[in-house]
């Protein structure tokens, strides 16, 4: 694989039950091309969170995805209600997330510190009102092991 | 243990069938997938009493090979398909999440690790 592959997808806001097929749809992809393993597991995760996100406060969104040999960057758009405090967001626990999302099993205040987590980079570009734009690399092979 | 061990175990009903040969050796128990994200590493077996697709998926981004729904909870169609289509397998049983957990513990599947 010399090239990078690219995808898009979108992510339905209205359907919870739809909320991980773009990342479903990524890890298939980099599990045929023979990705690392540990890689596509980080890949995964992050991405999933930040679909779920996205259902979650956003309405859903865009996914952008970029394969290369050395790393898979992912964007994640939407024209949500933006992040007020992103410090606060990324602090475990504290979540926004209503009642009835917390019953479905998220909204523990997990997701960006996760996302976090499983990503080599990370970056959130957020406007209160206009949406989010969430930028995650993971590296094919990462130096260490996390 | 093998996932045929598990229903033995755990006397299940099987309502998807993966590999039922398949090995597994770790699980996790947790009704919180945010949880089962954040802090689950080679697991290959998710007990939980939540029944909607979205457990499916997080068992799916984990690598996990079995999903067991606890206090004889019945998953809808809908979870059901997803776990064929993913070539999961799914198994309900009347235990509680506690038992189900002590039982499965005690005749030999581990915690794994425990990844933070």
């Amino acid at each position: 694989m010399n090239n990078v592959l690219s995808f898009d997808y979108t992510v339905p806001g209205d359907d919870f039950t739809r909320a991980g097929e773009a990342s479903s749809d990524v890890k298939h992809k980099l599990k045929k091309i023979g990705y690392n393993p540990e890689a596509i597991r980080k890949v995964a995760i992050a991405m999933y969170e930040g679909e779920i996100n996205m259902v979650i406060h956003a309405g859903g969104g865009n996914a952008h995805v970029d394969i290369s040999p050395d790393r898979v960057n992912m964007v994640l758009r939407d024209h949500g209600p933006g992040i007020e405090n992103v410090e606060l967001a990324m602090r475990e626990g504290y979540s926004t997330a209503p009642e009835k999302v917390r019953a479905l099993g998220f909204g523990a205040g997990m997701g960006l510190p996760n996302i976090k987590k499983y990503t080599d980079s990370m970056k959130i570009d957020t406007e209160v009102g206009k949406g989010t734009t969430l930028y995650m690399t993971v590296l094919a092979e990462h130096k260490t092991a996390r | 243990m093998t996932v045929k061990d598990v229903i033995r175990i755990l006397d299940a009903e099987v309502v998807s069938e993966g590999d039922l040969g398949a090995e597994v050796k770790t699980a996790c128990g947790s009704d919180m997938m945010s949880d089962v994200l954040a802090f689950v590493k080679d697991q290959s077996v998710l007990l939980t009493g939540l029944t909607n697709p979205q457990v499916v998926r997080t068992a799916e981004m984990m690598d996990m090979r079995c999903i067991i729904f606890v206090r004889g909870k019945d998953p809808g169609a809908d979870v059901i398909a997803l776990a064929k289509q993913k070539d999961m397998t799914v198994l309900k049983t009347n235990h509680r999440m506690f038992t189900a957990c002590g039982l499965l513990y005690t005749n030999g599947l581990s915690g794994g690790t425990f990844s933070r």
